[in-house]
């Protein structure tokens, strides 16, 4: 196999996995994963996503092969794998810390694996010196790793999975030891280097925008299961819970019931002032409705009259907090200069258009 | 819920990793064998006797001779006074290098020294100075104070000893704890309105309580496991170790050395276990936060000149009690003829075979010592990285040893292994061989090594073997190319202590060296104790020129080769 040549990405599937651990504080046993069925596309980028605790981790540690899964089987390009070892499993990992060997320099980081498959040497240095300019680390191939900068290490870990060419590259929270900035540009690296080579990932994160920014799809689990999954856009729009709208996302909920229906959408009471929600659902009676805080307006004219609270400005936003009926709303009033800027104890109105509303039974 | 499947997959993978599989079968047989084993025989011995089956005899007896009741109590007497105070002293030393200013050079350098001495010297060399200084023809008693009559032996003579030789231990242990007190949690205290010496009491010393029971728990046990000084210097104070020792060598009463063996054996588990379990995790849970910032040091005349006045007579006595050695060597008549003379070293090879003690010691410890280090490491790093069924049988055996005094370890491989395994005659060709011997000194050292090699490897992150093994590494390329060479230090380090340990090691060895090795240590001893301290004090000079030398060497191959080298370099 030579360098430019490419490995076809491979699927993965889990097979109603759970897995039971034991909470060293009470000694009883309970699900950390509970019948987790998932089916990856092969080239796909997939993000579990969750609150800390959720299972994520331990749903990756199960597909690289640290963790055994009590029920269930997973499977790696159709093959079963729950007896392999990690070392005999298709899969590279990038690791929250890194795990860079310390005691070898960049090249010999990355040429680990390589060397482990007993690939000719010239081999070896071709595929590593091409992965290293994908990472754009070309330079740097003599220099020890406690040598490079954060960012630069979290290359070495990505160039040092990626060189064995895995039928799914694993990643754990692979960002969360970098600032700010730096991660919402590896993040856009991370996407580019995947889509460039068509490989098939698994992202853990925690950092939903982070899930937003880079996947085809977002599985977020809670408490060891899933509580949804689909596109970003599907995540964010047609959240199935509280628990996903608000994880997504920041997120009002506007209690309210269903007095009738037209067309697509619902005619929703809230607080005695009827308003339209766009809703798949054909629910009556009592609902919620699950509104953004970029997708309402505040004007001296609309929907619902409301009380301010809090007025802030962010920069890019006008901050609000408002009182509508006993319930707050936070607003982000993208772009204000120029607009009325409420003051706090003000009276005002919101309103919002049908399709940015997205009704949920309670 | 059941956990069947995970558990049944991991055993697959285990099976699939033959290597791995492969140490853990011997290394439960090894452990079984030569730690296990030859307690549970012991055991057995104090209750079965082949005429009378089933029986408590054996430890009735003992307990009905007043010499065995007062062995218990001298024991107990000495362990604690000694417990007390090498953990008062070793505060007081780790004190003043954390929180006073000093202002010398001198006085870090004797620190050091004092904190190194102990590592490198036999355990008993402090008894033979002791006897030289103070003794009926003691330099300082007879010659300097004019005491014709002094009695050096007994409770007092062992008690100071050890102190001197167990309060380093106590040092270390205290300069890691005070080292992680946040100094900020003291200053707020100052602030508050607390004087230097109400911060001492109520925030300092309540935070190293545990500490202090930890240190006082591992010194006593140390002390009453110790069997060389009481040997030499305890005179007709008997301790238990002696005792039995006394009882297997001299009355070859084997049963009643075996009941004997289990009350000394009982007494040291039951400290350990209250330390191991109970202390040592209430140790870290008080104190786990790191300093944050640097401390202000101490620089009031009135607390800094009292402290390093009495810490540096203390280190300058110990200085001296050990300088005292080579010179015990070098004259012609100690205590009354004072020229200075070679013939002792002389003689040491001329008519004492030195030689061949000295190849004899060096070649065992020789081989002990990797088979210890590699032993200890595999060990840390199965405990630390791994998970499997049998870690926790592994991990406690292995710490266990630590609390075996050396007398009953010997006594257990006297019943144990004399008639082979379990009188068979199994493996019987072992005894009275070196194989014994440097079994012996693995055992002896081994939770000293696997203890520094599991906190060494706590201090790597778990992901970078876990990585290797995701890239495609078995067990054993994992070790041999990430784990060991990330510990190099230390496992040159286990190297190194485990080699000084074995020859400097004496309690089980005594009871299991056969005419055909002669130990150094086991010389030294028994000069000592026929009063021919010149000859005693030229072996224990070479000796202690040896283990200096390797720990130099080490240092020295440390700072040269080892990891941590490149790592500084860039910091």
């Amino acid at each position: 196999m030579s360098g430019t040549q490419k490995k076809e990405p491979k699927g993965v599937r889990l097979d109603h996995i759970s897995k039971i651990y034991k909470n060293p504080k009470t000694g009883k046993d309970f699900y950390a994963v509970h019948d987790v069925e998932l089916d990856i596309e092969p080239g796909s980028f997939v993000t579990l996503l969750g609150p800390s605790g959720c299972g994520k981790t331990t749903t990756l540690r199960m597909i690289a092969g640290f963790e055994s899964p009590d029920e269930g089987e997973i499977y790696l390009g159709g093959e079963p794998i729950n007896e392999l070892t990690p070392n005999k499993r298709d899969t590279a990992m990038v690791f929250q810390s890194y795990a860079l060997f310390p005691h070898y320099n960049v090249f010999d980081n990355v040429a680990y694996g390589l060397k482990l498959r007993g690939i000719p040497k010239n081999e070896i240095r071709e595929r590593v010196t091409n992965i290293l300019k994908l990472v754009e680390l070309s330079d740097m191939e003599q220099r020890m790793t406690n040598q490079l900068s954060g960012g630069q290490q979290q290359r070495v870990a990505l160039a040092r999975a990626l060189v064995v060419e895995p039928g799914v590259l694993l990643f754990d929270e692979p960002l969360s030891n970098l600032d700010a900035k730096l991660r919402v540009q590896m993040r856009t690296e991370i996407r580019r280097i995947q889509q460039t080579l068509g490989i098939t990932a698994i992202y853990v994160t925690h950092d939903q925008s982070e899930a937003m920014a880079i996947s085809d799809n977002i599985i977020l689990m809670k408490g060891g299961v899933i509580a949804q999954m689909g596109s970003p856009t599907e995540m964010y729009y047609h959240p199935n819970s509280e628990f996903v709208a608000d994880f997504i996302g920041e997120c009002n909920f506007l209690p309210c019931s269903v007095i009738g229906r037209e067309g697509q959408d619902a005619i929703a009471e809230v607080y005695g002032h009827p308003v339209r929600v766009r809703s798949e659902t054909t629910a009556d009676g009592k609902a919620e409705i699950v509104l953004r805080p970029e997708a309402i307006e505040i004007a001296e004219q609309g929907q619902l009259p409301c009380r301010v609270e809090l007025s802030c400005f962010m920069g890019s936003y006008q901050n609000y907090h408002v009182r509508v009926g006993d319930t707050l709303v936070k607003i982000a009033d993208n772009c204000p200069i120029g607009r009325r800027i409420f003051q706090v104890g003000e009276e005002a109105y919101i309103s919002f258009r049908s399709e940015c509303a997205h009704l949920l039974e309670v | 819920m059941a956990r069947a499947q995970s558990a049944s997959l991991d055993r697959k993978k285990l099976f699939g990793d033959p290597v791995m599989i492969t140490t853990i079968v011997v290394l439960i047989t090894f452990l079984t064998l030569f730690i296990l084993y030859p307690l549970a025989i012991l055991l057995v011995d104090s209750i079965y006797s082949p005429e009378g089956g089933l029986t408590l005899r054996f430890f009735q007896e003992s307990f009905s001779k007043y010499t065995f009741i007062r062995a218990i109590t001298n024991t107990l007497k000495v362990g604690f006074l000694v417990g007390i105070l090498s953990a008062l002293v070793g505060l007081l030393f780790a004190y003043v290098e954390v929180y006073v200013k000093v202002r010398t050079k001198f006085m870090g350098g004797l620190f050091k020294v004092v904190s190194m001495l102990p590592v490198v010297s036999p355990p008993f060399v402090l008894s033979l100075s002791m006897i030289m200084l103070f003794g009926k023809a003691g330099i300082i008693t007879r010659h300097l104070l004019g005491i014709y009559d002094n009695n050096v032996y007994g409770f007092w003579g062992i008690a100071i000893v050890q102190t001197m030789t167990f309060f380093p231990v106590c040092y270390m242990m205290f300069r890691g704890l005070l080292k992680n007190i946040d100094p900020s949690m003291e200053e707020a205290a100052r602030d508050m309105g607390a004087s230097r010496w109400k911060v001492f009491t109520s925030v300092t010393l309540p935070l190293l309580l545990p500490g202090i029971g930890n240190a006082f728990l591992v010194t006593f046990i140390e002390s009453i496991a110790d069997f060389a000084n009481p040997m030499i210097i305890g005179g007709s104070y008997d301790t238990l170790a002696t005792t039995i020792y006394l009882q297997i060598t001299g009355a070859y009463d084997k049963n009643g050395a075996c009941a004997m063996a289990v009350v000394l054996l009982c007494i040291t588990m039951i400290m350990f276990l209250v330390q191991k379990f109970y202390l040592e995790k209430k140790t870290a849970a008080t104190l786990t936060g790191k300093a944050s910032r640097a401390r202000m040091l101490i620089e009031d005349k009135s607390v800094t000149v009292p402290l390093t006045v009495f810490c540096s007579m203390i280190a300058l006595f110990v200085v001296m009690m050990y300088i005292c050695v080579p010179f015990g060597a070098l004259f012609r008549t100690w205590g009354r003829d004072f020229t200075l003379t070679t013939r002792w070293f002389e003689q040491v090879f001329t008519r004492y075979k030195g030689f061949k003690a000295f190849q004899d010691s060096f070649i065992l410890s020789l081989i002990a010592a990797p088979i210890t280090a590699l032993l200890s490491m595999i060990i840390s790093y199965l405990v630390v990285k791994r998970k499997f069924k049998t870690k926790g049988f592994i991990e406690v055996v292995s710490m266990l040893a630590m609390a075996v005094p050396g007398t009953v370890l010997g006594i257990g491989y006297i019943r144990g292994f004399a008639g082979g395994v379990f009188h068979s005659g199994f493996m019987q060709g072992i005894y009275g061989t070196g194989v014994i011997l440097v079994i012996v000194f693995v055992v002896r050292s081994l939770p000293t090594g696997t203890r520094s090699g599991i906190s060494a490897l706590r201090q790597i992150d778990k992901s970078i073997e876990e990585s290797a093994y995701d890239m495609g590494a078995n067990s054993l390329k994992v070790f041999t190319s990430v784990t060991l060479p990330l510990i190099k230090d230390s496992f040159l380090s286990g190297l190194v202590t485990a080699f000084v340990r074995s020859i400097t090691a004496i309690s089980a060895i005594i009871l299991l060296v056969t005419p055909s090795y002669l130990l150094i240590t086991v010389q030294i001893n028994e000069f000592a104790e026929k009063g021919s301290y010149g000859i005693a004090c030229a072996f224990a000079t070479i000796l202690i020129a040896i283990t200096y030398g390797s720990v130099l060497l080490m240092n020295f191959i440390i700072k040269h080769f080892g990891t941590s080298r490149k790592v500084k370099e860039v910091e």
